[in-house]
Formats: C-alpha cells, sequence, structure tokens
C-alpha cells in the first residue's frame, strides 16, 4: 500500500535513490546535501538499498567514481552543491563527455567568495556548458519523482546523458512536506534495470573514454549536442508516462501557470515559483492579468515553450538567482535568446534576486510585477534592465 | 586464479598493448606490457591522461586489446575505486583492477584519489610508473624528480643546478596508510617486477607497486640503454627493491657494494651538469636512506 511521509527535500531524494536501485553511489558531505547522503549510508546500513557505497575523499573522487562504475554497467547516484560542484567541473564534461548516464542531486548554494551556505544558482548555472541535463524542481515530492525520472532520462539509450537534479539549498532541501512514497513494485516496472551495450564487459572488451582528433572531435560533440536536444521528447514521454502510473505529472520542460491571458508574465527556476504563483492569484483578485512560468529544464532548454506560452505577454520578468557579472543572469540571457529566435518583441526585465540565500518575498514580486505593468505601459526599453531586487546599496543608476 | 610463478619462459607470447606509438625504449610502456600479460585478459585497465594515453589511446587506433578506460589526471585510484564497485554489484567475478600512472598522476595530482582508495582498501592494483618527470607534456617536474635533474622546469644554469628538491617516498607514503600490499621495482629486474604484479593480483585489498622506468627521450640516454639503466639505478643505491605486507618492510636486495653513482648520473643527459659536490650530495642521501632502511627493514 502506497504510504505518505513527512520528510525534507534531502529525505525525499534520498526515496527517490532507493527506490531507484543504483548498483553503486560515491559521495563526499556538504551543507545543505549532507542529509541526502546521511540517509542513503543508514539506507545501506539497514540493508533497504543493496547499493556499494563509497567514502570518497573528494568529490572529484566521488564523480570519477561513478564514472568509473558507470563505465562498466551500473547505475550509479552522487550529491553535492556548490564549491563541491565546482570541484567536481573537471569530471562534468568527463562524465556527459563520455556519455555516462549519472544521476546526481545539487542541494544549489551560493558559491565563495564571500562564503554562504545558503542558497542561489550561481553553482549550477556556472555549468551550463558542461553537457548535462539540468532540471530544477519545486517541492519534496518533485524531487523524490524526478530521481526516478532522471535514472529514465539518463539511461534511454538515445540520451545517454547524466542528469543534474537541482533542489534550493535549505528551501527546499530542508523544508519538510507531506510525500507520497511510490510503491516499489510500480518503480521497478517503470524503470528496469540498466542495460547497456556501451560498457566495458569482459566477454566484449571496449576501449573507452579514448582521447580524439580534429577529424573527429566535431562529430563526438555534434552526437552530444542532438542527443540532449533528442531528450526533449523523451522528457515529455517519461512525463506522462510516469503520470500514468504515479498519477502525478509535472508539465515536461516548463509548467506554467496562468499563463494562457496572461499580459504579465514572470519566469522563474525552483522553489521560487511557489511565491510567485501565490502572488499571481492574490493580483488576478485585483485584477491584474499575470502568470507564471516555470522552468523546469535549463538544459535542453525549452525554447519552443517559452515562445509559446508567453506569445501574447506583453511583459516579461525574469528572476534569476544568479549574476553573469559585467552582464546580465543567465536564465534571462537564455529567455533573450529563444524570444528573439522566436521572433516575438516583448520587453523584458532581468531580475536578480535570492543571491545567497536571501529572501524572495512576496513583496519584492508584487514591486516585480509593478515593474512589469510600467514596462508594458511605456514599452521603454532604455531603462536598466538589469535590477537587483531588494539591493541595500546606494546605486547610481 | 592462477598461482603458478609466471616466468620469462613461461609468460604469455599474447600482447595486451599492441601498436602504440611511445618512443623507441619507453620504460613506461614496457611496464605496461608486463602488467597485462601478468594479469591477463579479465583485466579492467585504467590509465589517467599522460604518456600511455596519448601513444595507446587515440580514436579509432585503440591499442588495449583488453577493457581500458582513460581517467581523468587526477583521477585514476577513484576510476578504479568505481570500476570495482561497479563490477562488485553487478556480481562479476574473476578479474582484476589495475590502475597504471606516472609518477606525476601519482605522487602530485593522483595523491589524494589514491590515499582514499587505500583508506577503503578497495581491491585495485595500483602501478606507478616513475619516470621521475611530466614527460608527456615535455619533460617538466614532478613530485617524483630527483635532486639535480635538468627538466623544462627546472632548468640547469649558473644559479640552480635542476631539480632543488629531493624525490617523495611514494613507497613509505603509501605503506603509512597500512596498505595490504606495496612494493618497489624496477623494469631492469623483469622477473622481481613479474613477482612483484603476480602477488598483487592475490591480495584481497588494495596494493601499489612502484616501478621505476626510464624515459630515454627526457633523460637524455640512448634507446636501448633502458632496461641497463634500470639495472644500474639498483645497483647504486638510488633505487630499491622492497616490499610491505602485515606492517613489515623487506628489503629484496641488499647489495654489499654499490657500484659508481657518478657513473650512473653521468650517463644521463639530465644530470651532465652536475658539479662534483653535487654528487657528494646525491651520495650521502643515499647512504642515509640505506642506512635507515638496513637499520629497520627485513633483508632477504
Amino acid at each position: 500500500m502506497k504510504r505518505n511521509a513527512f520528510i525534507s527535500g534531502n529525505d525525499a531524494v534520498a526515496e527517490g535513490v532507493r527506490l531507484s536501485r543504483p548498483h553503486v553511489i560515491a559521495a563526499y558531505p556538504i551543507t545543505p546535501q549532507t542529509v541526502a547522503v546521511e540517509r542513503l549510508s543508514e539506507m545501506v546500513e539497514d540493508g533497504s538499498l543493496q547499493s556499494e557505497f563509497l567514502h570518497v575523499e573528494s568529490e572529484h573522487s566521488a564523480l570519477s567514481a561513478c564514472i568509473g562504475a558507470s563505465a562498466v554497467g551500473a547505475r550509479t547516484f552522487t550529491a553535492t552543491s556548490s564549491q563541491g560542484l565546482l570541484y567536481m567541473a573537471e569530471c562534468l564534461h568527463y562524465a556527459s563527455g563520455g556519455r555516462f548516464p549519472i544521476v546526481m542531486m545539487n542541494a544549489n548554494r551560493s558559491l565563495a567568495l564571500p562564503w554562504s551556505i545558503y542558497g542561489d544558482h550561481r553553482d549550477s548555472l556556472s555549468q551550463l556548458d558542461s553537457g548535462w541535463i539540468q532540471v530544477y524542481v519545486e517541492d519534496a515530492q518533485e524531487s523524490l519523482d524526478m530521481v526516478i525520472q532522471s535514472f529514465a532520462l539518463a539511461e534511454n539509450l538515445d540520451v545517454l546523458t547524466p542528469v543534474m537534479l537541482n533542489l534550493d539549498g535549505f528551501t527546499l532541501t530542508h523544508t519538510y512536506e507531506l510525500v507520497e512514497l511510490p510503491l516499489q513494485e510500480e518503480v521497478d516496472a517503470f524503470l528496469p534495470p540498466f542495460e547497456t551495450p556501451y560498457k566495458m564487459d569482459l566477454d566484449n572488451p571496449k576501449n573507452l573514454a579514448f582521447s580524439s582528433q580534429p577529424s573527429d572531435n566535431t562529430e563526438f560533440k555534434y552526437q552530444q549536442h542532438h542527443a540532449i536536444l533528442h531528450a526533449k521528447q523523451v522528457i515529455r514521454n517519461i512525463d506522462s508516462r510516469f503520470a500514468q502510473t504515479f498519477g502525478r505529472s509535472y508539465g515536461g520542460l516548463v509548467d506554467a501557470y496562468r499563463c494562457e491571458d496572461a499580459e504579465l508574465i514572470v519566469i522563474s527556476l525552483g522553489s521560487t515559483t511557489g511565491t510567485c504563483r501565490v502572488v499571481a492569484d492574490e493580483l488576478r483578485k485585483e485584477g491584474w492579468r499575470v502568470g507564471v512560468l516555470k522552468i523546469r529544464f535549463m538544459r535542453p532548454f525549452p525554447e519552443e515553450e517559452i515562445v509559446k506560452i508567453t506569445r501574447h505577454a506583453r511583459a516579461i520578468g525574469v528572476i534569476d538567482r544568479d549574476i553573469s557579472f559585467g552582464f546580465e543572469g543567465t536564465v534571462f540571457t537564455n529567455v533573450n535568446s529563444a524570444l528573439s529566435r522566436g521572433n516575438t518583441h516583448i520587453p523584458t526585465h532581468n531580475f536578480i534576486a535570492g543571491l545567497g540565500g536571501r529572501d524572495i518575498s512576496k513583496e519584492s514580486i508584487r514591486e516585480l510585477f509593478s515593474t512589469l505593468k510600467k514596462i508594458s505601459k511605456t514599452n521603454d526599453t532604455e531603462q536598466n534592465i538589469v535590477e537587483f531586487l531588494n539591493l541595500n546599496v546606494a546605486t547610481n543608476d | 586464479m592462477n598461482t603458478t610463478k609466471i616466468t620469462a619462459r613461461s609468460i604469455t607470447d599474447r600482447e595486451f598493448f599492441y601498436g602504440h606509438k611511445a618512443c623507441a625504449g619507453c620504460g613506461g610502456s614496457l611496464a605496461v606490457r608486463h602488467i597485462l600479460k601478468v594479469l591477463g585478459e579479465r583485466t579492467f585497465t585504467a590509465i589517467p591522461a599522460g604518456c600511455m594515453s596519448a601513444v595507446g589511446f587515440i580514436y579509432p587506433q585503440l591499442c588495449f586489446t583488453g577493457n581500458a578506460i582513460i581517467s581523468t589526471f587526477p583521477g585514476t585510484a577513484s576510476m578504479l575505486s568505481g570500476i570495482a564497485a561497479g563490477a562488485k554489484a553487478l556480481k562479476l567475478n574473476n578479474f582484476h583492477v589495475v590502475g597504471i600512472a606516472g609518477d606525476g598522476g601519482t605522487a602530485d595530482i593522483g595523491i589524494q584519489a589514491l590515499s582514499g582508495a587505500i583508506d577503503r582498501r578497495d581491491k585495485v592494483i595500483y602501478i606507478c610508473y616513475d619516470n621521475e618527470a611530466y614527460m608527456n607534456t615535455g619533460i617538466q617536474k614532478s613530485g617524483l624528480t630527483p635532486f639535480g635533474a635538468k627538466t623544462t622546469t627546472t632548468p640547469a644554469g649558473e644559479n640552480i643546478r635542476g631539480s632543488v628538491t629531493h624525490k617523495k617516498n611514494m613507497f613509505e607514503i603509501v605503506a603509512a596508510h597500512g596498505i595490504d600490499y606495496a612494493a618497489t621495482a624496477s623494469v631492469g629486474y623483469l622477473q622481481d617486477f613479474i613477482n612483484k604484479i603476480q602477488k598483487a593480483s592475490q591480495v584481497e585489498g588494495t596494493s601499489y607497486i612502484h616501478v621505476y622506468a626510464p624515459c630515454p627521450t627526457g633523460w637524455g640516454v640512448a634507446s636501448n640503454t633502458t632496461v641497463n639503466i634500470a639495472k644500474e639505478v639498483v645497483d647504486c643505491g638510488l633505487w630499491y627493491l622492497a616490499e610491505y605486507e602485515c606492517d613489515e618492510f623487506t628489503l629484496n636486495r641488499n647489495p654489499k657494494t654499490f657500484t659508481s653513482v657518478e657513473k650512473y648520473l653521468r650517463s644521463q643527459g639530465r644530470f651532465k651538469h652536475l658539479q662534483a659536490h653535487d654528487i657528494e650530495h646525491i651520495e650521502e642521501m643515499r647512504d642515509r636512506k640505506w642506512e635507515r632502511m638496513r637499520r629497520l627493514w627485513r633483508s632477504v
């Protein structure tokens, strides 16, 4: 019988991993990811998870070990955050270039300096070009469900790309919610054991992770790009197949809320979206036509969905919990690129918010929508389009 | 598991590392060939970015006939651990997992992952082929470059005469972990090396072999002198053949008298610039090391 549990985002990830039956887990502790790997260690100890658990001495080794295990055809999982993700950076490209279908949880956390253990998206977005599929989840249930879906996606033989599952540090990793735990037999049916011909095999030896020459390198990179583009359809298929089995759909690459007739649309990642929806509901009651578009996957990037869903909007705001210093937020850059390709001419505005764990309040989201309304009326493109929300220092702008 | 002693007569004619583009006289490739001949076809081999991957692992010309993979430069040992864990979880039987890394990949950038693997007692064999510098990138100084050696980053000039550091003591660093089996070897004493590979393959936990492997290109010696130099370094006492197991060190070879250090050094381009007092210093360091080894280690 299905049961519910009152657990945190970290716990939910651990439950999702247990249900996915990985052969090998290799992990190094870092706040705020620790609870996830502590739970997994307990599960290995009590026998409810039959995995080899490698206590590695660094994040670099965590991912390197996962690559080794994946190279013999094992299902592998690791988890990290922030500085740890950066310490893995070499292995991130290695895992994706070698097409190793590893699943990793990343607890989104700011990057030093200054040191901060609190959340923002600068860690994962700085690794956007590492060739991993990046998904951002919003609550504990989605965290659990997306672990299972991530394995199905990564291991799809037409995708064979590692998946980074991003949870907002503390806001999601440490918040307790009621979560429905899927039945093991249903997960087993949804996610059968990983079978691949692309592995080191004692009966059919292979040389993997080789060097290439200029004559071949581009073709390998083209295939990799193509596989991640192809993942878009696989993501949609997995979402609907998951809905059939477990009764929950997350909408595929994006999740649109009250966007159909919205004049003002705010685009966000992860747990901030919940606050945006509450504010959208309030403003709707006051007669504003507003909507919220959550980007679930940053790679592959849902450009078609973004163009389609925002096509009737009169102003679009993008919340970035990151900043590419000297330019603008990375999500904003990606959204603008998609909109320009879609040949839309909707004014866009970038809100840098929630850096280093700063709260994104309902008030600031209201303020954001007010700014969008002003822009939609004046269509003023002269003003500074990159704005820090709740900034406590004087600016010259 | 074959426990019959492998000798020059009985070793297989099969090649598992074949068609590579290593320099003539390469000590590293000689080590790789023999390691794989001893371990056999049911072996997973990981080699980091370095000479052996550069000469033997370029698509589509892949020179390992068995399962092999390039690891990241720092990640040889961690990748070995992953392969071993994956193979165990998948319930594979009767196989070896071996990593073959150079001196830089082992004593510098890879030492952290190696320490982790030994700490976990992962059942893997780690072999360091030591040619005493970063040869693949063009002969730069590593943590295992000996005192006085000229490299492209420790030039021999009037102010500094080559490397000013002494070789890290990897064998004892590894042994200090309480590793199940560690050994030093030289491609100049192949039977001893073969014996040690065989022994390592039978160890339940982690094993480590540090094999001295001359690089004619980097050392400024003729390509037909590799084996002789690898013998000479042991005979003159600048390298030693030893083992560590069950908390005990053993000297496998304890010469009554050493051959000339000066002759060993002078025969190599990388040491040509050394002055008499440099050579005296090197001899002093050698004598100090041997005094300690003879005093504390078992000798056969």
